[in-house]
């Protein structure tokens, strides 16, 4: 497989954009034409070819760009990153499985060689070469943490597990829909999920919180999760919601196709060996509405998800000031047909 | 639950009650390395009956060449530790559960203190260890009746940090002494008898150590009873024996029911109750008192019931 890595942008002149193959192959999160908060977990044990899910961790074309602008964010507000001193084992759990996971999936990108504790790690796509020494820091340009996920698409939460509950401990978090680690760090599973309508009197999160807490080793979980973003950006946080937020007052109906962005994540969580930690990836997919329109599947549905959400929903996922404008768009796509089971294009 | 097929390389008497098994990957594979007070479920086929017995891990958390478990013989018991006894030999092929911890070191703690009773000085075996790698500072306390009795002694390295307490020789063991004077940020871990658990917090408590830096495996073996008999929605009914737990007798009638720890901790078996003509006698460190109390829930791997009729949600 080779992937070309796109040149582009998330900010300022947001020259992001999908190629047919990554429109094709877009993670469209609704599976039905309507939307509730569910415990939608899965095991996160491969899938179609080609499509996000095939691979422990997903590579594409935004790749390189993605981590060019996370160095950006990084470099004006470095809390974005941060791990509490207990969870430096967990960090290099996750170290390991990245390197492990993306040198066996991508052997053209990554290499990874191991010789006991001596480890050289090899990432092509950023010119990266590392020697090193497993479990010990000073043999690191920063922590494994920050170390790993400067080279891997998505935000990372790492979770400790103790006293019945999970607690953000560390993370990378430069591509958040609008939540901000340096505010949640510390916090417990219910402490972190409070804003969230509706879900806690359904009972969601206990029962998320009782499967994670058994979440086994080798037996990945993901889910998608998604949210509506105006322009191509990765960095809609509220410490720059300054920047973002009055963007959403550019949207007419006829820059909406072009500007306005569904944004789906997706999450995984996996149960680390050594700190019994969870390390949670939320890796999050951009695409315009006129890119999703080109799949008449997803015009349709998407039309009447956002149609018939619930007024508390939109209001929380931040674009019930758009909604009209959006739902009028969409309409011009929805012929009223039935549309396939399952997420993925006819 | 996934499941490895691994090879018996080694059964080692280490006292007249207490065996250790390891095991190994059948090609020479690593196993997936665990954290300290992680356990395995070990399948035992044993005659027609599929027992499934829970271990915790005392061999080497980051050493992937193989597991070590401890398996003391209870006679009295439903037979799994009898099989592993009499039945396992070197080469034999076993299934067990991948490592799962329900007792692990919090992490952030400034020093630990491990208190193992009898037995219970196996999760604490792993955890030394990985201290050890990690360079905390850790005391460990075994707590055995006599020295015949100790298996720990043949397992524990020889560190300034470990202090056997042998009651017959009077040196019974001091919690008082032990938990007062300990640094700031110290957290006490206990496994063994529940006397034993009961006593460090106790002594904890008088002392005004923080309740959440106190942790105790709360794991227990499904405990004997009367035999009862349960029905399911569909009006079948499923009869458990006096040494069969509930969720052993399930199994055995091929219902299927989630698990994990089978000892009452991880709640995964957590099952709805939707009628109960008598009480249910809670054994589970899972459900809270209200819960236990409403009888409208039960954890098949380790309680039971007494009474006219229990209906469950299967």
């Amino acid at each position: 497989m080779t992937i070309r890595f796109n040149d582009e942008t998330f900010r300022d002149d947001y020259t992001f954009h999908n190629s047919p193959e990554a429109i094709r192959r877009f993670p469209f999160p609704f599976d039905q034409d309507s939307y509730m908060y569910s415990v939608n977990l899965e095991p996160h044990a491969g899938g179609r070819a080609g499509s996000p899910f095939q691979n422990r961790f997903d590579v594409d074309e935004h790749y390189v760009a993605e981590m060019k602008d996370r160095e950006i964010t990084l470099a004006e507000d470095p809390l974005r990153c941060q791990s509490l001193p207990h969870m430096e084992l967990a960090g290099w759990d996750f170290l390991e499985l990245v390197m492990v996971s993306k040198s066996e999936d991508y052997p053209e990108l990554f290499t990874l060689n191991r010789d006991g504790d001596r480890w050289h790690w090899i990432n092509r796509p950023l010119g990266i070469e590392q020697r090193f020494t497993f479990l010990d820091p000073t043999t690191l340009p920063c922590g494994p943490m920050e170390y790993i996920t400067r080279q891997t698409q998505g935000d990372h939460a790492l979770l400790d597990q103790r006293d019945g509950n999970l607690w953000m401990d560390a993370g990378m978090v430069t591509s958040q829909a609008d939540w901000s680690l340096d505010f949640d760090i510390g916090m417990n599973f219910y402490e972190w999920h409070a804003p969230v309508p509706k879900a806690h009197e359904m009972g969601v999160f206990q029962r998320a919180l009782k499967f994670l807490l058994n979440l086994q080793q080798g037996a990945p979980v993901r889910r998608l999760n998604w949210t509506m973003t105006v322009n191509p950006r990765l960095d809609t946080s509220p410490e720059n919601y300054h920047k973002w937020g009055p963007e959403k007052r550019t949207i007419t109906p006829e820059n909406v196709g072009a500007k306005q962005h569904l944004r789906v994540e997706l999450q995984t969580l996996w149960r680390l060996p050594r700190s019994n930690a969870i390390a949670f990836p939320i890796r999050c997919y951009l695409m315009s509405l006129e890119d999703i329109v080109t799949q008449p599947k997803w015009g349709r549905r998407l039309h009447r998800v956002l149609r018939d959400l619930p007024d508390e929903l939109a209001e929380y996922k931040g674009f019930a000031v758009n909604r009209p404008v959006i739902v009028d768009y969409l309409a011009r796509f929805d012929d009223g047909a039935d549309t396939s089971p399952g997420i993925f294009p006819d | 639950m996934s499941a490895l097929e691994l090879r018996v390389a080694a059964v080692e008497p280490l006292s007249p009650l207490v065996t250790r098994f390891r095991f190994e990957h059948p090609a020479g594979a690593a196993l997936p390395l665990f954290s300290g007070g992680a356990h395995i479920v070990v399948e035992m086929p044993d005659a027609g009956v599929l027992r499934r017995n829970a271990y915790s891990l005392i061999s080497d958390p980051m050493d992937g060449s193989g597991y070590e478990i401890a398996v003391r013989r209870e006679d009295a018991g439903r037979g799994g530790s009898r099989f592993m006894h009499t039945q396992v030999k070197p080469g034999d092929t076993l299934r067990v559960t991948a490592p799962i911890n329900l007792f692990s070191l919090d992490l952030r703690a400034k020093k630990h203190v491990l208190i193992g009773g009898g037995i219970g000085i196996t999760p604490f075996l792993a955890q030394l260890r990985q201290l050890t790698r990690l360079q905390m500072p850790f005391e460990l306390h075994y707590a055995a009746r006599s020295r015949a009795e100790a298996a720990g002694l043949a397992l524990l390295p020889d560190l300034p940090q470990i202090h056997v307490h042998i009651s017959e020789e009077g040196n019974r063991m001091d919690l008082g002494a032990i938990l007062s004077g300990q640094p700031l940020g110290t957290h006490v871990y206990t496994c063994g008898p529940e006397g034993l658990i009961a006593a460090v917090d106790d002594t904890a408590a008088r002392l005004g150590w923080p309740k959440g830096a106190l942790h105790s495996e709360a794991f227990l073996s499904p405990p004997p009873g009367t035999p009862f008999t349960v029905t399911l929605k569909s009006g079948r009914t499923i009869e458990v024996g006096p040494h069969q737990s509930l969720l052993e007798a399930l199994e055995a009638a091929e219902v299927e029911v989630n698990w994990s720890c089978r000892g009452g901790a991880c709640g995964r078996c957590e099952t709805g109750v939707s009628a109960c003509h008598g009480r249910i006698e809670h054994h589970d460190h899972w459900l809270s008192d209200e819960e236990k109390a409403a009888q409208t829930k039960i954890m098949p791997c380790v309680s039971r019931f007494t009474g006219e009729m229990l209906t469950l949600d299967l």
